[in-house]
């Protein structure tokens, strides 16, 4: 079997002279099974695609070198690298700070959890604390993003399922709400660059607090909604359930982690395993799925949504007053001693961490992300095979990629 | 466009006065066609998300008439080159410029696609899409708000109605641009010297 | 959660003779780890994922480090008995070392079934040219799989074993390994309005000078003042 070079173009033979494969009905794979050669004069030969990096349904850059039996799916290669923004290298050459806008154009859905985690390692790495005030503004941040990022991503799946434009539009509509509380905070809409080694950057008024409360008891109602026209719609269950099954273990073995794994029926949370911030101090739960299919993925999705509303609404109750930087805490002549750290936070994706190496010097040393949906990437040809060219759409659309992250 | 107009403006203005509108064809095609630019769906990085949020319910890009995003080369007018444009990434988007039949208009939207932005110093940044492609629009911000997009739209419609000639078109390399091949080190070439030279400055003058 | 030191020693009870070796971490984070001698890497890995106690089922993050050959100056301080029959002089010696260069994996490890970690283990090459392979982690832990080979594109380390070593992040046809401290990426410099540090040094190699013009009464500015 002679694979094409990645980097070619679009490589897609010509049916060869000889067996017509229409002449074979009922010549189906099952998962996984009947890998065959390219060319195949009894079966028909095999197709072989360069989906992306320019397609509309590979969300960014993401390219996938598919070959495929008919419409299935025999054999599935992510090609990475068209985003490949050298964020680690340019880590290295900046100051501690310096780097902190960088991480907002990681995942750039989600600039405040991305913000987070960051801090959350330097502090871990220069032994800083946090004051009260800012665990709390950190978490009310944290949640907000995570509503955004599904609510887009469930926007996204559905216009991959074919729902053009409605469940899109009506996902960016409450996603602007949710921006013009950060821009009204931090003064950017996506890249907010807002939290700090020790803190965060600026007092949130009373009056934004407020702002949160109304768009959090107005949530609801938008989700019961959306949950209306979308979850157990016509077009919803005819394509996504039983399609892209991830059994427990692989997931576990591939470090799947977030709402992938989550719907895999692992109950892993980082909010409750680690318990940074102040999550243990409220009361949440955690989503499980039962089938690890790409209807589990989207369901976790608005259930965790909702979880974070009942997170959101019993945390703006009590918010207590100080300061929001410790007053110790160094920024701009950063230079944590010798030794190395890593910290890890749940972001809406899954686990995004940060690995540290200092040498004593302003830079660190080595400076490394850990993606999530990278690492959630490793499965993807094991849900794709034997499904469809239009269901491999579906399940990378349910894996919630965003390529800054990916490739960084 | 049009020949020497044998009727000035003013007296043009008098007539629309009355109620009597002239003009020649060209202008109007060129009218229309400012008010039916067809996007290349085509997202980069953050960028293409603030492109999203323009063409949602709030910036509502169709107001322009650019509602249309066309995910075929073939049938787009317009190239917005929405994010940091990596060197493994930019033979491709070429590609999609040359397969883009004229008259053909590029946006540079965002700092990365302008010159690099943040990520400049990358060894697999390219500085600027400018190298390769002739940008019309150039759109700061990192990354621009949607408002800065319709405004960048909005600036390539007045070009359009103008009857301006594309960047494209002035360029040396009216239709087609040159792709580079991955070298072992660095794209080759790794700037189109046709298109687009270093700055020349002289050091100490001022 | 058994400490660094505790799995360390169940390591050599299980595996005598193997090479495993506690690094301290002098940070305030304080995760110590455990570095791997690279022959008996694959057989420790599989003990610590299918240990009952451990059960490390999942390898969460997997980066590169380069450590690229220096020079140390060691300060060794010795006594001299004063010939005159005084009290012995401290005479201080300097001794310049060259620390061997290498290129480091970092696996940082985490159970999910017993939800703790991290364990963090670290293989190392024997040095940066041409004894750069390490044993591959993918057959324990898919997760290695795409982190590999992203270690392998960027720090060219080779991972024996590994299902699919490609490049994952540049070009096939790249040559260099980026990531790498002594990496020098292609040249081409462009104008900067404000230069300084090594930034203005690269100005100064790639824009020239204005010349000096003979302006009668100003003074030649000296190279470099803008």
């Amino acid at each position: 079997m002679s694979a094409p070079s990645e980097n070619s173009p679009s490589a897609v033979r010509p049916p060869s002279s000889g067996a017509d494969p229409s002449a074979f009905p009922g010549l189906t794979s099952a998962p996984g099974s009947n890998i065959r050669a390219v060319n195949d004069p009894f079966h028909g030969d095999l197709l072989e695609v360069s989906m992306g990096p320019h397609h509309p349904s590979t969300h960014g850059v993401f390219r996938m070198m598919v070959t495929l039996d008919g419409e299935v799916v025999v054999k599935l290669k992510p090609v990475f690298g068209y985003l490949h923004r050298n964020h680690e290298k340019l880590g290295e050459n900046t100051t501690y700070l310096a780097s902190m806008p960088y991480t907002d154009r990681l995942d750039y859905l989600c600039s405040m959890t991305n913000n987070w985690a960051y801090a959350l390692a330097v502090e871990k790495l220069a032994g800083q604390p946090v004051p009260e005030r800012a665990e709390y503004i950190r978490l009310i941040l944290a949640e907000l993003t995570r509503l955004l990022n599904h609510v887009c991503l469930a926007g996204f799946l559905l216009q991959d399922c074919g729902a053009s434009g409605t469940p899109l539009m009506y996902a960016f509509r409450e996603r602007e709400k949710i921006l013009d509380l950060f821009e009204s905070l931090s003064g950017s809409r996506m890249m907010c660059n807002y939290q700090r080694f020790g803190g965060c950057r600026i007092d949130p008024s009373a009056e934004w607090l407020d702002r949160v409360r109304a768009l959090v008891a107005g949530f609801p109602r938008f989700l019961d909604e959306f949950e209306r026209l979308i979850t157990g719609n016509e077009i919803m269950m005819a394509r996504t359930p039983g399609v892209g099954c991830l059994s427990p273990k692989l997931a576990i073995s591939a470090g799947i982690t977030g709402p992938m794994l989550r719907a895999a029926g692992v109950d892993y949370d980082l909010r409750k395993v680690d318990g940074y911030g102040i999550y243990p101090r409220y009361k949440f739960r955690v989503p499980l799925g039962a089938h690890g299919d790409t209807y589990d993925r989207y369901m976790i999705r608005v259930l965790e949504m909702r979880e974070s509303l009942g997170l959101l609404e019993q945390v703006m109750k009590d918010i207590p007053g100080g300061p929001i930087m410790d007053p110790k805490a160094k920024l701009r002549g950063l230079r944590p001693k010798a030794g190395e750290a890593y910290g890890r936070i749940e972001g809406p994706k899954g686990e995004i961490g940060f690995f540290l190496i200092s040498d004593g010097s302003p830079n660190p040393y080595r400076y490394r992300v850990r993606p999530p949906s990278f690492v959630n990437l490793t499965v993807l040809e094991d849900l794709c095979l034997g499904h469809t060219i239009a269901d491999a759409v579906i399940i990378l659309g349910s894996i919630d990629i965003v390529l800054g992250e990916v490739d960084r | 466009m049009s020949d020497a107009p044998v009727i000035t403006d003013s007296e043009r203005d008098e007539l629309r006065r009355h109620g009597i509108m002239l003009t020649s064809l060209g202008e109007l095609a060129a009218w229309g066609r400012s008010k039916s630019v067809w996007p290349l769906q085509f997202g980069l990085a953050c960028c293409a998300i603030e492109m999203i949020s323009a063409s949602m319910a709030r910036f509502d890009i169709a107001r322009f008439g650019s509602e249309v995003f066309r995910p075929s080369p073939r049938q787009a007018d317009l190239l917005i080159v929405s994010g940091t444009v990596t060197k493994k990434m930019a033979p491709q988007v070429i590609r999609l410029w040359n397969q883009m039949p004229d008259p053909k208009y590029c946006i540079a939207m965002g700092a990365c696609a302008i010159s690099g932005g943040p990520f400049k110093q990358g060894y697999n940044v390219l500085k600027g899409i400018d190298r390769f492609i002739p940008v019309d629009i150039y759109i700061p911000g990192c990354p621009p708000r949607p408002e800065a997009l319709l405004h960048g739209l909005i600036q390539l419609q007045e070009k359009i109605k103008s009857g301006a000639p594309t960047a494209g078109a002035q360029s040396a390399r009216p239709g087609e641009c040159v792709i580079p091949e991955f070298g072992a080190h660095d794209l080759e070439p790794s700037k189109d010297p046709a298109i687009w030279q270093p700055p020349v400055i002289t050091r100490g003058t001022s | 959660m058994q400490t660094p030191e505790q799995i360390r020693d169940r390591l050599l009870a299980r595996f005598p003779g193997a090479g495993v070796t506690f690094v301290a971490n002098p940070g305030a984070s304080a995760q110590h780890s455990l570095l791997l001698a690279a022959s008996e890497a694959r057989a420790i890995a599989e003990f610590l994922r299918d240990d009952p106690e451990l059960a490390l089922d999942t390898c969460s993050n997997v980066t590169g480090v380069d450590w690229p050959e220096k020079e140390i100056v060691e300060t060794i301080k010795k006594n001299v008995p004063d010939p005159a029959g005084g009290p012995d002089k401290v005479v201080e010696e300097k001794m310049k070392k060259t620390q061997p260069g290498c290129l480091e994996v970092i696996y940082h490890l985490y159970s999910m079934s017993r939800k703790q970690g991290p364990v963090v283990i670290r293989l190392r090459t024997g040095n940066r040219t041409d004894n750069v392979t390490l044993p591959s982690l993918t057959p324990v832990w898919r997760a290695c799989d795409f982190q590999e080979r992203e270690v392998y594109d960027l720090f060219g380390i080779v991972f024996a074993g590994h299902p699919d070593l490609r490049r994952i992040l540049m070009w096939d046809g790249f040559k260099d390994h980026p990531m790498r401290k002594d990496y020098v990426d292609p040249d081409d410099f462009e104008w900067e309005p404000t230069p300084h540090d090594d930034v203005l040094e690269r100005a100064k190699e790639h824009y020239p000078a204005a010349p000096v013009t003979a302006a009668p009464t100003a003074s030649p500015t000296p190279e470099g003042k803008a």
